[in-house]
């Protein structure tokens, strides 16, 4: 990559008349691709045996370890969130890591990626609170703890979405850059160990941007829980007392 | 001085005092929190899973300001808007 281009989406890689195609658009559906045709090849002779495939062991190693995490954190089912905060997890994932393949840049390093992803966190949270508790109950928890808070929550979900893309466009693209600067003053060494270091950084993005994907959606769909306990508790105390 | 060059002197400059200022915040907070929670891992070996989660996400969290500021360098120099205009014109 240029250190000149501040983004894949100005490196073209194939342009006909009006339509052109830039790096971004080109290797997110590489990447799509590349998931699909391994979730599909590995899936399609899976076995319930003591004997599997080691792709089959993968995948479940994944699987497993994605739900354990989102249990973790919002102490509730996995089932809804595992679909949307794994596949925001494996596809920043695999973008990141690719970045070692020769003439890759990775996706994540523009800005409209990183947005995309970050809106589709924007959408989610709602949605994810309608269907845990009512339109009315989301709606209400926007004026917690007081209705004067109202605007300072409307802001702060903005904010965290450009948190969430900012944070993401500038950590991958800090990675291409800085490899790009060090190519031109220490060429040989210090890219190379860089580079290492980049894909540790961009495992741990895509970790925290999942991570914060659904520390999000718990916020929305906790306080419910919550109330639930605290009334399942309060039925056991009363429960006890008149046994007592 | 006419209005180029003390635009790019005033980008290059304020560029680098962004990056210079704005990593020592962020960098000094990092350092207590990964103090802090070493020796919380020390007293608690059994919390080390949940720390280290928390500790990554509060990590993310101090680090974005810092890459806000990297991000409006990066602006400052690569993509500047008033730059491009005096160019233009």
């Amino acid at each position: 990559m240029d250190i000149r281009t501040v983004s894949p989406d100005q490196v073209m890689i194939w342009q006909w008349g009006p339509i052109s195609l830039n790096a971004t658009i080109v290797f997110t559906w590489a990447v799509m691709g590349l998931l699909v045709l391994v979730s599909w090849l590995v899936t399609r002779r899976i076995s319930s045996d003591v004997q599997f495939s080691r792709w089959q062991n993968l995948l479940e190693i994944l699987v497993k370890g994605m739900q354990d995490q989102i249990r973790d954190i919002s102490h509730q089912e996995t089932g809804i969130y595992l679909p949307f905060v794994g596949t925001l997890f494996l596809f920043i994932a695999v973008c990141n890591l690719l970045s070692i393949v020769p003439g890759y840049t990775p996706p994540t390093a523009s800005l409209s990626t990183t947005a995309a992803l970050a809106i589709c966190v924007f959408v989610a949270v709602p949605l994810y609170g309608i269907m845990n508790r009512g339109l009315l109950g989301h709606l209400r928890q926007y004026t917690r703890p007081t209705v004067f808070m109202l605007p300072f929550n409307i802001m702060g979900e903005l904010s965290r979405t450009l948190a969430l893309a900012v944070r993401l466009f500038g950590n991958m693209m800090s990675g291409a850059k800085i490899g790009a600067i060090l190519l031109a003053i220490a060429p040989l060494l210090f890219p190379i160990v860089m580079h290492a270091l980049g894909l540790l950084t961009g495992l741990i993005q895509a970790y925290i941007f999942s991570v914060l994907a659904m520390v999000y959606i718990a916020s929305a769909t906790r306080a419910q829980q919550e109330r639930e306990q605290k009334q399942e508790k309060e039925h056991e105390e009363k429960g006890e007392e008149s046994h007592g | 001085m006419d209005s180029i060059s003390l635009i790019g002197t005033a980008s290059v400059v304020t560029a680098g005092l962004t990056v210079a200022i704005g990593s020592i915040g962020p960098s000094l907070g990092e350092g207590r929190s990964v103090a802090q929670a070493l020796s919380s891992i020390a007293q608690q070996p059994d919390e080390t899973n949940s720390i280290t989660r928390t500790l990554f996400v509060g990590l993310a969290m101090i680090e974005s300001t810092a890459i806000y500021c990297f991000v409006v360098a990066m602006i400052l120099i690569f993509a500047n808007p008033f730059w491009d205009h005096v160019i233009a014109k």
